[in-house]
């Protein structure tokens, strides 16, 4: 670190990022904040005059709103449904890779990281093509083995499932990554000294990987979780939101209001309470890694 | 569990994970009336070009695929940006400096479903809505990127960037000259990090562009899914066009790409 003072120099080379940072990452949560007190919508865009501040009518109107509660239970049931599966498979592929260094092994990691490379879009497509009622793939294997159609994408318990499995098949992989990577620093002497022990590879498994991976895992599950409170490409894509709000997810809520409704001062109320879950959520973590360094 | 039993177990989760890939492909050459057929094929009976043909002809995908492009070369110039700061933190001593990289440290934990309405709303209120620029302005910058270029230039000896200052080198050409070329590993992994986000991105150009002339391949192909019950091999043909080219990336870059990924991991 140089001690000399450096004149503008240093704020040359931080500024025009920093500007950029503080004018997308910072003042919009100014913005929201002051807007979701406001009445701003369409018109209102067009004329300033006809903005009115409104208190707190629109956190009033949001707590009183079903579709916003039952977007914040399908983001939670999301959550519960999401989080174990990803982490549970994420886990066990991550592992079961780790067991062997030979080329074979090495190639499949790249199918599984795959699907966290591509565009959800893209993914969301295939899959609602796969979910088609009348000639999905899907539906086309339960009939051969003599089961009945299902109706993937439009009953709503069952949509709830169909929209959070393709977000599970996509997540894995990038969990499968980190797993692998975490699993690199685990001193190859304690695999060797348990061997002598007599301990087998299960065992092994879970006296010495399992534990030894637990801040990763806890890391892994932290933001799989904030990643769910950002759930939207796939049921924009495959359900918009429905059938009637079964999969709209508190950031798919947001969207609506904002840009179906125009309601902008209503959809920047959610946005700040979407963040404050974030914050609350982030604020945990860097909390309990603190606890973990002690 | 004998490695060769783990072997298969994991071989068969691969071609599971893989397979819709492999659909979106095979589908994409099959004739509109075969993708309707049952039972449904696996390998198309006869290869058809056509359903990509469209996507340029009656469709706007070049107009598109053009945009996604544009979006992709102008964060170019934000990883340039997102180099030259994490360099300044890294390197120089500063008043705010303390106050300045809490900041940006702080922007990482703010997603853009949050500040999606106020972004298009401080957009709208400067002119940039409907742009390519405004598209890629919010997501040019990120945060984990600049926190990664940081940790590595801290490695970089302030001996050798001093030697090269009493040699008579000015700021910018110590940057150009020692610190770039020094950085070249961090730069190939955020280089394609920022390729994949770039190319994959669909909130942005979702909310920002209002006009086909402006969509991006991302917002082109989820608006094909109004078309589901009509032709499957357009869209699978869509969906390749986008996803095709990252696979390639993907194949090369492998290596790149799971280190930033892992990098993503240890913040």
């Amino acid at each position: 670190m140089r001690n000399r003072a450096a004149g503008v120099t240093p704020y040359v080379f931080v500024s025009p990022a920093f500007v950029c940072l503080l004018a997308f990452g910072i003042l919009p949560i100014v913005v929201a904040a002051i807007v979701s007190l406001t009445n701003l919508d369409v018109s209102g865009l067009g004329d300033w005059g006809k903005v009115e501040f409104v208190g707190l009518d629109n956190y009033r109107d949001l707590m009183r709103d079903p579709a916003f509660w039952e977007s914040l239970r399908n983001t939670a049931l999301f959550v519960v449904m999401g989080v174990p599966v990803i982490i549970g498979v994420s886990l066990a592929v991550a592992i079961a890779l780790n067991q062997s260094q030979s080329l074979f092994f090495r190639a499949l990691r790249a199918f599984y990281f795959l699907p966290a490379v591509t565009a959800i879009v893209a993914i969301a497509l295939i899959w609602g093509y796969l979910y088609n009622t009348q000639f999905g793939l899907l539906n086309y294997l339960l009939e051969t083995v003599g089961l009945p159609r299902v109706s993937w994408l439009t009953e709503p318990t069952v949509a709830k499932f169909s929209v959070a499995l393709v977000a599970i098949w996509r997540a894995t992989g990038l969990n499968i990554i980190i797993l692998l990577a975490a699993q690199q620093d685990i001193p190859k002497e304690y695999y060797e000294a348990s061997a002598i022990d007599g301990a087998g590879k299960w065992r092994q498994v879970f006296s010495i990987t399992i534990p030894l991976l637990r801040f990763a895992i806890f890391f892994v599950t932290v933001t799989t979780l904030i990643g769910w409170m950002q759930f939207f490409d796939e049921p924009y894509v495959l359900t918009q939101g429905g059938p009637s709000g079964a999969t709209t997810s508190i950031s798919l809520y947001i969207y609506q209001q904002g840009f179906r409704f125009n309601e902008f001062g209503f959809a920047s109320a959610a946005s700040l309470i979407l963040f404050v879950i974030i914050f609350a959520v982030t604020a945990l973590q860097v909390r309990a890694r603190r606890n973990a360094d002690e | 569990m004998s490695k060769k039993l783990l072997g298969v177990l994991l071989g068969a989760g691969a071609l599971v994970t893989a397979f819709p890939f492999i659909w979106m492909v095979s589908t994409s050459f099959k004739p509109l009336g075969e993708s309707r057929t049952y039972p449904p094929t696996v390998v198309p009976s006869r290869f058809s070009l056509e359903s990509y043909i469209r996507l340029f002809r009656d469709l706007d995908f070049g107009t598109y695929l053009l945009n996604t492009v544009a979006v992709v070369v102008i964060n170019v110039i934000g990883l340039l940006l997102m180099t030259m700061a994490g360099y300044g933190f890294a390197k120089f001593r500063f008043r705010w400096r303390g106050i300045m990289f809490g900041l940006v440290l702080a922007t990482m934990m703010i997603p853009a479903q949050v500040t999606m309405i106020p972004t298009y709303l401080i957009l709208n209120s400067v002119g940039l809505t409907n742009t390519l620029p405004g598209i890629a302005l919010p997501a040019l910058v990120s945060a984990f990127q600049i926190f990664l270029f940081r940790q590595f230039m801290t490695t970089i000896p302030d001996d050798l960037l001093d030697s090269a200052r009493i040699d008579g080198a000015g700021e910018m050409r110590v940057f150009t000259s020692i610190v770039l070329p020094i950085s070249r590993p961090i730069l190939a992994v955020q280089a394609v990090l920022t390729f994949i986000a770039g190319w994959n991105s669909f909130l942005w150009p979702l909310i920002i562009a209002n006009d086909q002339e402006k969509y991006t391949l991302a917002v082109g192909l989820a608006l094909l899914n109004r078309q589901l019950s009509v032709n499957p091999p357009l869209q699978m043909a869509g969906a390749s066009l986008m996803v095709v080219p990252i696979i390639i990336v993907f194949v090369i870059f492998q290596r790149h790409i799971v280190r930033g990924f892992t990098m993503s991991g240890m913040k």
